[in-house]
């Protein structure tokens, strides 16, 4: 019984990483419409730069800004070198970046100083839990418990991340990206600087993407290169279009359906031996089918909307 | 100077030239539209009136000529910069941004916005609200004075072919330009709505605002413009009064040669 509620704990906290993960999906390209196909590449950079910094020594909270940090700037670099560029270009450019930073992660092992090629990195430091002297705030908590301790770091971080992205959205920066998505021409011919929104809202949704990479680390207590497989990205996407695009809260719904198509097959009976992953992919599919169906706009979106025309 | 000098220009443009591939879509054109005027440009279909506008905002690179609007040169300034400057466009088929409300259409355009910049939605939240609050009153005025106060809380995409072209004016206008220009407004609007147009358009150039304006309807240009220019095959070919310009034989013979 236990046993389960602890699964619980990892479930939420996984739910919350994807949630948080996708929350920069949905400012890039929610808000903005900027297609990025590469979303992982921001995960697995803030995964791997917090994971090394602890084992560096560096406290588990700085480790984490200092991935969203490197993401961000791997989302400077993109973003400077493509937003100018035709929109396609970005798509592209995104999905090389992705698999380029796998495929070094994964082959950096004949060096073997640093990532660890494919044998990934399974020990580190995690929040508000160290190491054998014990911690001073959670020592009366035996080990096996550690998952909620985690599951109430990335609700805090996840509700302050919403809270942030609500802000934004609803102030005068975020209608000018909105504008952007709408139609690019008329945001230039009334004087906004589309180039430098885009790049900001760019650069601010690898951030977040690179921050969920700590807690996927966190909760995995281990990372390979092999956890940031373009699918990963595929199933960002899937939690913006089932919450529906720009809708913050849309993708807290949609990475609650997600996760529970996820992990449901578990809890039920064997039907099939073996063939429990295939179910899955099943349901997921679908639930999409389902939703694009019942709710073209997604979950929380706004039918309205897409009875309009240009 | 005597009461007869010539009148300021606000905005000059000489030698400007685009070809898209083989075609020479521009070739050498100039224009002179003088301060507080209503300056007309016609000519016929694919004459390169359209392909103009977008050079003298930045909208495409030119190949060659330049720009200057209010005594400093444009030309080698980012579209959004030139519009910063007061060189306000709208489109041939009217383009708002149908996911936003109307009201956001004109909140969108305001300039100076602090609320534009990343941290100050952080650290501003006063200064953005009183803004949006003073943003939103100049808005609905102007909603108001092109009859669309009543749609200002619907989605733009809603809205009429008509309420469009008079939405994207008046967003215009939240620019505070210094000149406006207008791709063929008179299209696809029926007769009301094109005289209730050609009305706004006279009370604003009253009020300081200059025109350039694009169109196929000779009784508008007759009865709004100063001065009219004519392209044909993407050159210059004559301007001068309205009535020179209808009555010249060269322009009766572009039009016909191009029918
Ligand atoms: N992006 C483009 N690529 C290739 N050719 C173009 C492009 N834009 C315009 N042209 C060509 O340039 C010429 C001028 O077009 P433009 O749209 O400027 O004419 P216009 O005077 O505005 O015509 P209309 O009165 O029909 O609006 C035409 O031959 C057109 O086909
Ligand atoms: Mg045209």
């Amino acid at each position: 019984m236990l046993g389960i509620l602890i699964y619980s704990a990892t479930l939420v906290t996984q739910a919350a990483t994807l949630a948080l993960f996708s929350l920069g999906l949905n400012l890039q390209w929610g808000m903005a419409g900027l297609v990025n196909f590469g979303h992982v590449a921001f995960m697995a950079l803030g995964a791997y730069t917090t994971v090394l910094l602890t084992l560096g020594g560096v406290a588990w909270y700085l480790a984490a800004l200092l991935g969203a940090g490197a993401a961000a700037l791997l989302g400077l670099l993109i973003g400077l070198s493509t937003l100018r560029l035709r929109e396609d270009y970005l798509g592209i450019v995104t999905i090389g970046v992705a698999e380029l930073l796998r495929l070094l992660l994964k082959n950096e092992r004949p060096l073997g100083w640093l990532t660890r090629g494919d044998f990934g990195i399974q020990s580190f430091p995690k929040p508000l839990w160290p190491n054998p002297q014990g911690n001073p705030l959670f020592g009366w908590l035996p080990p096996n418990q550690y998952p909620w301790v985690l599951m109430v770091v990335v609700l805090v971080v996840l509700a302050g991340t919403l809270v942030l992205l609500q802000r934004l959205s609803r102030s005068p920066w975020g209608r000018v990206l909105r504008a952007i998505r709408e139609d690019e021409a008329v945001a230039t011919a009334l004087g906004k600087n589309v180039f430098a929104f885009k790049l900001q809202a760019f650069v601010l949704g690898g951030a977040i993407g690179g921050l969920s990479g700590a807690f996927y680390a966190w909760y995995l207590q281990a990372v390979y290169p092999s956890n940031f497989l373009p699918e990963v990205t595929f199933q960002a996407w899937m939690i913006v279009a089932i919450g529906g695009a720009g809708n913050h809260w849309g993708v807290l719904a949609g990475a609650a359906l997600f996760q529970l198509y996820n992990s449901l097959p578990r809890f039920l009976p064997d039907i099939a031996p073996g063939q429990t992953e295939a179910i899955q992919v099943m349901l997921i599919g679908l639930t999409l089918i389902f939703v694009m169906v019942w709710r073209p706009q997604g979950l929380l979106g706004k039918k309205a909307e897409l009875l309009l025309h240009r | 100077m005597g009461s007869h000098s010539s009148p300021t220009i606000l905005l000059q443009a000489q030698h400007l030239s685009k070809s898209f591939g083989g075609v020479r879509a521009v070739d050498d054109v100039a224009i002179a539209i003088p301060q507080g005027s209503i300056t007309g440009l016609i000519g016929p279909n694919g004459a390169g009136k359209t392909t103009f506008f977008n050079l003298l905002v930045k909208f495409l690179p030119p190949d060659r000529g330049s720009v200057v609007f209010d005594g400093r040169p444009v030309h080698g300034l980012p579209p959004h910069k030139i519009a910063q400057l007061g060189m306000m466009r709208t489109f041939q088929v009217p383009r708002v941004l149908s996911r936003l409300s109307v009201l956001e259409n004109m909140l969108l355009a305001a300039p100076g916005q602090h609320g534009e910049r990343f941290w100050a939605v952080w650290l501003g939240g006063r200064r953005i609200r009183q803004q949006e609050r003073e943003m939103g009153e100049k808005a609905l005025e102007l909603l108001e004075s092109v009859g669309l106060g009543h749609v200002a809380t619907e989605y733009a995409g809603a809205l009429s072919g008509g309420q469009r072209k008079l939405l994207e004016m008046a967003r215009g206008l939240m620019c505070d330009p210094k000149l406006m220009m207008l791709d063929e407004p008179a299209a696809g609007v029926n007769p009301a709505l094109l005289e209730q147009i050609c009305g706004y358009i006279e009370a604003w150039n009253r009020q300081g605002i200059t025109f350039l304006i694009i169109e196929h309807n000779m009784d508008v240009i007759m009865s709004l413009c100063d001065r009219v220019w004519v392209l044909a095959e993407g050159r210059n070919l004559i301007d001068g009064t309205p009535a020179e310009v209808q009555s010249h034989p060269r322009v009766i013979e572009a039009y016909l040669g191009s029918a």
